[in-house]
Parts: structure tokens; C-alpha cells; sequence
């Protein structure tokens, strides 16, 4: 799991190897009633031409992860108290502000969640999208909707001439989300952070969109961070899975081994708790309680209250995230056991 | 043969758009739910799938008699509910309850859970006698599996899944007979919503309950459904057993919406053979002329442009399609676990 970023060994002309690095960090939210440990020492990187799930469920840490890569926390109440962001090596929370955002469009570009509110509703579509020509590429005010024109085009959207001059409300759902895409891409970004790209769109419409995703990303080599918390998804198109679980990385590891052979007890749960079409009529098997209160979140491993297999060292000791084989990692102290048994 | 406890006859619900504002006009009608018939036996189960704007959730409002409908009717045990007022809507009322989708708006943040579950014995007083009433909501907290010493605390103490808890509580006071569930589990995570189907389960079991159940998510309503509608911009076009929809689907939309439904096991993300839709739902305002789908339909002819298609029987198929070519086709991935 260590290789070193070997510049263009893919023919692409991009370094291969590892383009942007988590490495322990950890944010909290200072509020009024306490202060919520949101992330609690996550690592995890993304290389060239690779699609990494972010995998969790709500509170568990995974967007705020994002927004620490992106510089868009909001501080206060959210602050960096450890660890590192490195972007081709560079650690990008010691960066000036002026230094950041050149990352942000041609470094790392995030899509958002919900398109209709990420877009600004007073500007037109094309005019958002051209802005960052002009003021990035210092094009005219032609070349910039030109070449806008051109990128909604590429995101598929019908007539995109016509469209180019709609506002937001004007686009449905697929379509703003199309919209957006082509705004994040337009710099040609290295990384792409995608938040939950499809959570809010139907599924037949969610289908276009990931496939869309995943062509851009081949021709462009992109990485991915995809963060979501739908196991179908992950399962349609992530290369490498991380799960999080109270703001720490629980397991990650190669999207078929995590399927087929889960390394911790709260991934082997979500599985499990899906309903198959084979199992009809019977109950589901569900993760008994809640996620912790990240203002006070249970000593030793965070998932320990709500684990089938807890043991009383469960209770003392934080399960570190240690490797289990190749290319795998669990943060379970029985994670040997729940690999090798049937 | 179960009786039928509700019926559908030709629902129609359109909403209409205006344009001005002294001077009103009407300029169109949505049509949110244009001619739907189905029937929902004592016991069972029936499941409502659809998109975005399909007509599911005014589906839904209509059978709560919270909207009159624009023509057809809901017959509740053969009487006409929209027809029903004073006493006998209020007793009907009692009858049919509502679970609704998001566990955060529809909960007073004001009331405390006591008040809340037991808002509808104020309402309908003779369900339980006043001195009988808190007793009451303390089994009903227990039933859905929350701690009856909560009974003071107010919505914003308790998580999501823990809030539809106490929205299915709210619908159980009154002991009904059928439940409308409009998307019970798409706000919850995925380890809460197992929980809350459950529960859903274990209810149903215990007091002999009809569910409606509303969903977009497919795998959600197959688990728990006898039967399957399924919409498409506010008509349905395909309606059968679990197994008749989800195994011989022969509605090119339900065989292309189950093909979309991402599968949770990666072995099959090659072997897949997803039918694309092209384009998004078109507008209810002004939905395309005979077959609904047809702009989207990769099999549409002249004549889905002509002929409304009907929802009946077709030659080779067990269960009613409204598809002028509905046929069997072997595209839908094993959902089976691996």
C-alpha cells in the first residue's frame, strides 16, 4: 500500500500514484451545547483514474471530510484541530488562501447533493459556468460562452445553445445535476469530489447521471471520491470502498472483497440490512440502537453499544485501523476472526 | 377471496394553474392522478411505485379524503368517501391514518410526544375514555418499540427513525384499518429504515393492518408488498403480485425502472443490462398524446401515439399492463444475494 507517485507511468502524462491524501485529520464543531468530535483521524487517498466510496451514513463524518479537502468548512463552528490534506504531496492546510483556490477547479472540484441549491438562482446556467473562463482562463466574454456551450454539450444536455441563457429553475432535477457537473468539470480538475450526486434524483434518472459520471472520468483519468450512502451505487462503480462510522474510517478495502467478505461488524450490519429479494417475508436483519451523540461518543470502539460481536476489550480499547491482508484495512480487534469464518 | 376494504374507481385529480392575480385565469390543469382504479383487499399489502410527479403522493391525499377528487371515487367498504361529511367522515376518518414522509416537519416541535400520540383521542373522544388516555399512549410507545417514560420529551430529543416511530404510533391510536404509509423510510439511513420496515411487519402481523404503501425505492416496497401499482405520470401502468411485477414485468417502464435500481453486489455490475431512458418525465400539464411513456419508450409505434393503452390483461402475461406491445423480457438482474 505504499507505492510512490511514479509521474506519467500510465502514458497520461499524469502522475499515477497517489494524487490526494487524507492522513489523520481531525475536525470538530465547537457549538453552544459542546463541542462534537465530527472526524476522528481519517486517512484515505485517491489516485489517478480510481473512483474511492466514501461510504456512510448520515453524521458519520463523510461530507464534512470533503468540505475540510475542498477549504469550504465553515469556521466557526467547524475547526481542523490534526492532520493532513496533501494534494500531490503538498499539504493544502498549510496553504495561503490565494494558494487554495487555484487548487479549487483545475486542482479538486466538488459536485453537491442538492443542484438547486448549490446553483445561484439570479444567474443563468451558462453564465455560472462561463465565469470561471473568464476569470481563470482570462477568456472573452465569446470564448468563455463558446467554450461553456461546449461543456453543457458534453454533460449531454439537449440543445444546449438554447439552454445556455436558462437559470436554474428552468432545468429539471437530471438536468441541473448535468448542469452542475459541467460546472465542476469545466476546469479539467484532477480530483473529483462527488457528495451524494444522485441521492436526490430518481432512479432512472440517477442511472444516466452515474453513467455520464463514470465516462467523463475515463476520458479525463479523473479520481473520484464518491460520497454516499447507498450500497447499490457504491457497488455500480467504486473501485475502492472506505466506510465511516462516527467520523473514523471502519474498514476499507477492494469493492469485491468488501462485498463478498466484510472486515467489521458495522459493514457486515449494512449489508445485512438491505432487503433482498431473496429473503422476502422474513425479517430484516437490522443494526440494533443509533449512531453515538458525536459530543460523547462511547469510550473505546465508537460501534461497541451496538455490536453483535463486542467483547469487553471492546469497551476499552479504540480498535486502530490496521492492515488485513493486501490492500485491506478494518478497525475491529476481531477483524481476523469475521474475515475467516463462513 | 378477501374482501375488498377500499376500491378505486377512474380516480382523477387535476390541480389547476393560473395565471394572474386579480384577474384569475385557468390556463391548464396538472394532472396529477388521471384515471386510476385498484383495489386494496382486508390484510394485504399493496405497494405504490413511481417517479418523482407520478401522482403517488396526491394518490395518497386523495384516499385521506384531504383532497376532493376531480372525478371517480374511493369507495371505503362501498361507501363513496368524498360523499361522506359530518359524523360519518369523522368515523371514517378513524379508519383510515396517514404515516407520512419526513419525520422531522411532521411532528409539532411544540408538543410534547404524549400530546402528539394522544391528539387524536381529543379528537375522536369516544376511542378512549379521558382518564384512560395517557395509559393508552404509553402502550402504543411500547408497541413501536420506544420507551414509554419518554412520554414528556418533545420531537427534537429523539433521531429520525425514532421520530417515524412516533408517527406510527400516532396513526396506530385510533386502531385503524388501513394505513396510508406516503415514503415511511426514504428520509432514514439505511440501518434505521430495516428497523422501521420491522416494525411495519410486526404491526401489520399483530392487528390484521391494510397497508397503501407509497415508496420510490423498489427493494423497500418488494419486501414488504403483496401486491405492486405501478405510476407513471398519474396513470398506472402495470399492477400485480410482488412476483408477477418484479419477476414478468411487461411494461417497457416498469422493465426499465427495475433495470436502473443499482444492485448491491458488484459481481453483477458487468452483466447487467440496464435499459437507459432517454430524457426526463415530461410534464403533467401537458402530458404526450395515447401512451403516457411513448416519448421515452423504445418500443413506441404510431399507434401509442393515437390510442390510449388500457390497463388490462395482455396475450402471454398474467397480470394486467398498459402497453399496446407488453411482453416478457428477461431483463431484470438476480436481486438474489450473492
Amino acid at each position: 500500500m505504499s507505492e510512490q507517485s511514479v509521474p506519467g507511468a500510465d502514458g497520461s502524462g499524469r502522475p499515477a500514484g497517489r494524487l490526494l491524501e487524507v492522513d489523520d485529520l481531525r475536525v470538530e464543531f465547537r457549538t453552544r451545547d459542546g463541542v462534537a468530535k465530527v472526524i476522528n483521524g481519517v486517512t484515505y487517498h485517491v489516485n489517478a483514474g480510481e473512483t474511492l466510496a466514501v461510504l456512510g451514513e448520515s453524521g458519520s463524518g463523510k461530507s464534512v471530510t470533503a468540505q475540510t479537502i475542498m477549504g469550504i468548512l465553515d469556521t466557526p463552528p467547524g475547526f481542523v484541530t490534526g492532520g493532513q490534506v496533501r494534494f500531490h504531496g503538498k499539504d493544502m492546510l498549510k496553504m495561503s488562501a490565494e494558494q487554495r483556490r487555484r487548487i479549487r477547479g483545475e486542482g479538486i472540484a466538488m459536485i453537491f447533493q442538492d443542484s438547486l441549491s448549490a446553483l445561484n438562482p439570479v444567474f443563468t446556467v451558462g453564465f455560472q459556468i462561463a465565469e470561471q473562463f473568464r476569470i481563470r482562463r482570462g477568456m472573452s466574454r465569446a470564448d468563455a460562452k463558446k467554450r461553456s456551450i461546449e461543456m453543457l454539450d458534453q454533460v449531454k444536455i439537449p440543445n444546449a445553445k438554447g439552454r445556455y441563457s436558462n437559470y436554474p429553475h428552468q432545468f429539471s432535477g437530471g438536468m441541473r445535476q448535468r448542469a452542475m457537473i459541467a460546472m465542476s468539470l469545466a476546469l479539467d480538475p484532477e480530483v473529483l469530489i462527488a457528495d451524494e450526486p444522485t441521492t436526490a434524483l430518481d432512479v432512472t434518472v440517477q442511472a444516466q447521471i452515474m453513467d455520464l459520471l463514470g465516462e467523463l472520468q475515463r476520458e479525463r483519468r479523473m479520481g473520484m471520491i464518491l460520497i454516499t450512502h447507498d450500497l447499490g451505487v457504491v457497488a455500480d462503480v467504486a473501485d475502492r470502498i472506505a466506510v465511516m462510522y462516527a467520523g473514523r474510517i471502519v474498514e476499507e478495502a477492494d469493492v469485491y472483497e468488501l462485498y463478498a467478505k466484510p472486515a467489521h461488524p458495522y459493514t457486515l450490519g449494512l449489508l445485512n440490512s438491505i432487503p433482498r429479494m431473496d429473503e422476502k417475508g422474513q425479517e430484516l436483519r437490522t443494526i440494533k440502537g443509533l449512531p453515538p451523540n458525536l459530543m460523547n461518543i462511547p469510550p473505546g470502539c465508537p460501534f461497541n453499544p451496538r455490536c453483535p460481536m463486542a467483547q469487553p476489550v471492546c469497551r476499552e480499547k479504540v480498535p486502530p485501523l490496521l492492515q488485513i491482508g493486501s490492500g485491506r484495512a478494518s478497525a475491529c480487534h476481531f477483524a481476523e476472526e469475521l474475515v475467516s469464518r463462513d | 377471496m378477501t374482501e375488498n376494504i377500499i376500491e378505486v374507481r377512474d380516480l382523477v385529480k387535476h390541480y389547476p394553474v393560473t395565471r394572474g392575480v386579480v384577474f384569475k385565469k385557468t390556463i391548464g390543469h396538472v394532472k396529477a392522478v388521471d384515471g386510476v382504479s385498484f383495489d386494496l383487499k382486508a390484510g394485504e399489502t399493496l405497494g405504490v411505485v413511481g417517479e418523482s410527479g407520478c401522482g403517488k403522493s396526491t394518490l395518497a391525499r386523495v384516499l385521506m379524503n384531504l383532497e376532493k377528487p376531480t372525478a371517480g371515487q374511493v369507495l371505503y367498504k362501498g361507501q363513496d368517501i368524498s360523499k361522506l361529511s359530518g359524523g360519518a367522515l369523522r368515523r371514517l376518518r378513524r379508519q383510515i391514518q396517514l404515516v407520512m414522509q419526513d419525520p422531522y416537519t411532521s411532528l409539532n416541535p411544540r408538543m410534547t410526544v404524549g400530546d402528539l400520540i394522544g391528539e387524536p383521542f381529543e379528537i375522536h373522544p369516544e376511542a378512549a375514555p379521558r382518564g384512560s388516555r395517557r395509559g393508552k399512549v404509553k402502550e402504543l410507545l411500547d408497541l413501536v418499540g420506544l420507551n414509554p417514560e419518554h412520554i414528556n420529551r418533545y420531537p427534537h430529543q429523539f433521531s429520525g427513525g425514532q421520530r417515524q416511530r412516533i408517527g406510527i404510533a400516532r396513526a396506530l391510536a385510533l386502531r385503524p384499518e388501513v394505513i396510508v404509509c406516503d415514503e415511511p423510510v426514504s428520509a432514514l439511513d439505511v440501518s434505521i429504515q430495516a428497523q422501521v420496515m420491522n416494525l411495519l411487519e410486526k404491526l401489520q402481523a399483530e392487528f390484521g393492518l391494510s397497508y397503501v404503501f407509497i415508496a420510490h425505492d423498489l427493494s423497500v416496497v418488494r419486501h414488504l408488498s403483496d401486491r405492486v401499482a405501478v405510476m407513471y405520470l398519474g396513470k398506472m401502468v402495470e399492477v400485480g403480485t410482488e412476483d408477477e411485477i418484479y419477476e414478468r414485468p411487461t411494461h417497457p417502464y416498469t422493465q426499465a425502472l427495475l433495470s436502473a435500481v443499482p444492485v448491491p453486489d458488484p459481481t453483477l455490475r458487468d452483466n447487467k443490462a440496464i435499459i437507459r431512458l432517454t430524457g426526463d418525465v415530461p410534464s403533467p400539464v401537458s402530458p404526450p398524446s395515447g401512451c403516457r411513456f411513448r416519448t421515452r419508450c423504445w418500443k413506441a409505434q404510431e399507434v401509442c401515439a393515437q390510442e390510449v393503452p388500457l390497463l388490462q390483461i395482455r396475450r402471454g402475461s398474467d397480470h394486467p399492463s398498459a402497453c399496446h406491445f407488453a411482453e416478457r423480457r428477461e431483463i431484470v438482474p438476480t436481486h438474489e444475494a450473492a
